[in-house]
């Protein structure tokens, strides 16, 4: 049953922001980057601190992410939301301001991530929880995962390693163009084939990047969105599709949440594939965005490591996907969210530069938690989609 | 299933110190599930325990190489009687385990004393 009483224009994203990403100093906190993230997106729109009455956080590094950052800030919020599913949290914490926006029970709220998982190491910044099911066989995880699903897929459709190249390629050539992207050389098929197995079939360049950073977002109703600084971008599709924790419980290796997720979110909308402008992939792995490009309906299942071959997703190809550059090449502190809703809005608004895709006006966001696990999907339109 | 007396995991684990397979299927809902559970997903009836036959299919897998060592494998098992499980095939190179190969369950005691047995498994002969 789909009852949807969210409505299109109550809310808008106003502000957004990077944290300082990369490698940051010693002894920064999580919370650290939050903070920076926050005050440079309040900036972005024009709102003060003190305009703040809404807090939605996530990170690995700190459960308890919004009575840090309230306390951090001086701030009196009155609505929290500390909902915690990985990478995705923040595409769900999008349709919860959403909501909460429209109720009245906030008028401006702010989300944030941050992450020191580079200079902490990863497996310090996000320890696993005991799985006795798993333990025993010591998966490289999230990878083997990944690469399980990567494994079934070329076997029952032929997907290559070549064809997974093609997707690392493509991000490079983004990040190429992103001035604050950790990866500044180019790469070719030749040298990700080439490079160190991780766990088979992905090797360490079909992986993202341990990175540090944060940002974040800000959102508030749509009238007041109507009086800042900047273009406002709105919320017009949101799905969700979790379907599953441990890799060992997901039904096909092959199909993905997005494809409960992805319908969800254009019925929303009102669009299909073809009317999106913009595409923003949660790439962890070079075999996700072939995923979500087949459970998002832009090629037929199984046909995905074909699309994305020749240069497709690529900057001058037919479809843009990932413009920064992606987890594989731009950053990835952990929980990367964030950071494709920021892109976005940014593409939304025309402020890409060399990367800017001409006329975008509607853009799919694609989050991915977990193993495959929490699929949300957000798409999001400017003013003439309202 | 009473909690204060026994755990989902911990009947499952005396079934495996005594050498079976066990697994939880839902005359109900006429599926079989895994991981043990106190109630059958989906519908939340009764589970009863069986042992399962051992023998299954690879449903995907990977290797993990080790620095100045042998490369291990990692693989999802479909059983037969229609449930999964994260294991490893054994006695075999970790690179030959290929999807839809048939493999066969067996015991194997846990790492440390202390820990608690594990099903992994072989590559059935002939198959």
């Amino acid at each position: 049953m789909m009852h949807n009483l969210l409505k299109r224009g109550s809310a808008a994203i106003v502000g957004v922001a990077e944290s300082d990403l990369g490698l940051v100093a010693p002894h920064t906190s999580p919370i650290d980057l939050m903070a920076q993230g926050i005050v440079r997106a309040l900036d972005d729109c024009g709102l003060e601190l003190s305009d703040v009455d809404a807090l939605f956080a996530a990170t690995s590094q700190a459960r308890f992410s919004t009575m840090m950052l309230k306390e951090y800030l001086g701030l009196n919020p009155t609505w929290n939301d500390n909902t915690q599913i990985g990478g995705s949290s923040f595409e769900a914490h999008v349709a919860h301001a959403w909501a909460a926006i429209q109720l009245g029970q906030c008028e401006v709220a702010v989300i944030a991530y941050g992450s020191t998982q580079r200079s902490v190491s990863r497996a310090a910044a996000s320890p696993r929880e005991y799985n006795y099911y798993e333990a025993p066989f010591k998966p490289f995880m999230p990878t083997s995962a990944y690469a399980m699903a990567a494994a079934r897929h070329m076997h029952q459709y032929g997907t290559t390693r070549e064809q997974l190249a093609e997707v690392a390629v493509a991000a490079r050539q983004w990040a190429l163009m992103n001035p604050v992207a950790w990866e500044k050389e180019p790469l070719t098929v030749e040298q990700v084939l080439a490079s160190r197995m991780v766990s088979h079939p992905l090797s360490v360049r079909d992986c993202c990047l341990v990175t540090d950073g944060g940002g974040a977002i800000v959102m508030t109703s749509g009238e007041r969105a109507k009086t800042l600084k900047k273009k406002p971008v709105y919320p017009i599709g949101y799905g969700e599709g979790l379907s599953h924790n441990s890799i060992a419980s997901m039904a096909d290796l092959t199909v993905t949440g997005a494809a409960v997720s992805g319908p969800r979110a254009y019925a929303m909308a009102g669009l299909g594939p073809k009317d999106i402008d913009v595409v923003e992939l949660y790439d962890a792995f070079t075999i996700t965005p072939i995923l979500f490009l087949e459970d998002l309906g832009f090629c037929p299942k199984g046909e995905g490591g074909r699309f994305v071959s020749g240069g497709r997703i690529a900057p001058g190809g037919e479809l843009p996907v990932d413009t920064n550059g992606g987890g594989l090449s731009y950053c990835h502190p952990g929980m990367y969210g964030l950071f494709i809703l920021i892109e976005a809005v940014r593409q939304l608004r025309g402020e890409c530069g060399p990367r800017q895709v001409k006329d975008a006006e509607t853009a799919i966001v694609h989050g991915n938690g977990g193993v495959l696990s929490s699929q949300i999907t957000c798409i999001l339109g400017g003013p003439s989609t309202v | 299933m009473d909690l204060k007396q026994q755990s989902p995991l911990g009947k499952y684990l005396e079934h495996l110190k005594a050498g079976e397979f066990a697994y939880q299927y839902s005359p109900a809902d006429g599926k079989a599930f895994f991981y043990p559970r106190v109630v059958a997903p989906g519908s939340g009836a009764a589970l009863e325990w069986r042992i399962s036959r051992g023998l299954g299919t690879v449903y995907s897998t990977t290797w993990i190489p080790v620095k100045d060592g042998q490369p291990y494998n990692v693989a999802l098992v479909d059983m037969d009687e229609g449930f999964r499980l994260m294991s490893r095939v054994e006695d075999i190179d970790a690179k030959a385990v290929a999807i839809g190969m048939r493999v066969k369950f067996r015991a194997h005691a846990g790492d440390k004393p202390e820990d608690p047995p594990y099903p992994v498994f072989t590559a059935v002969e002939g198959a």
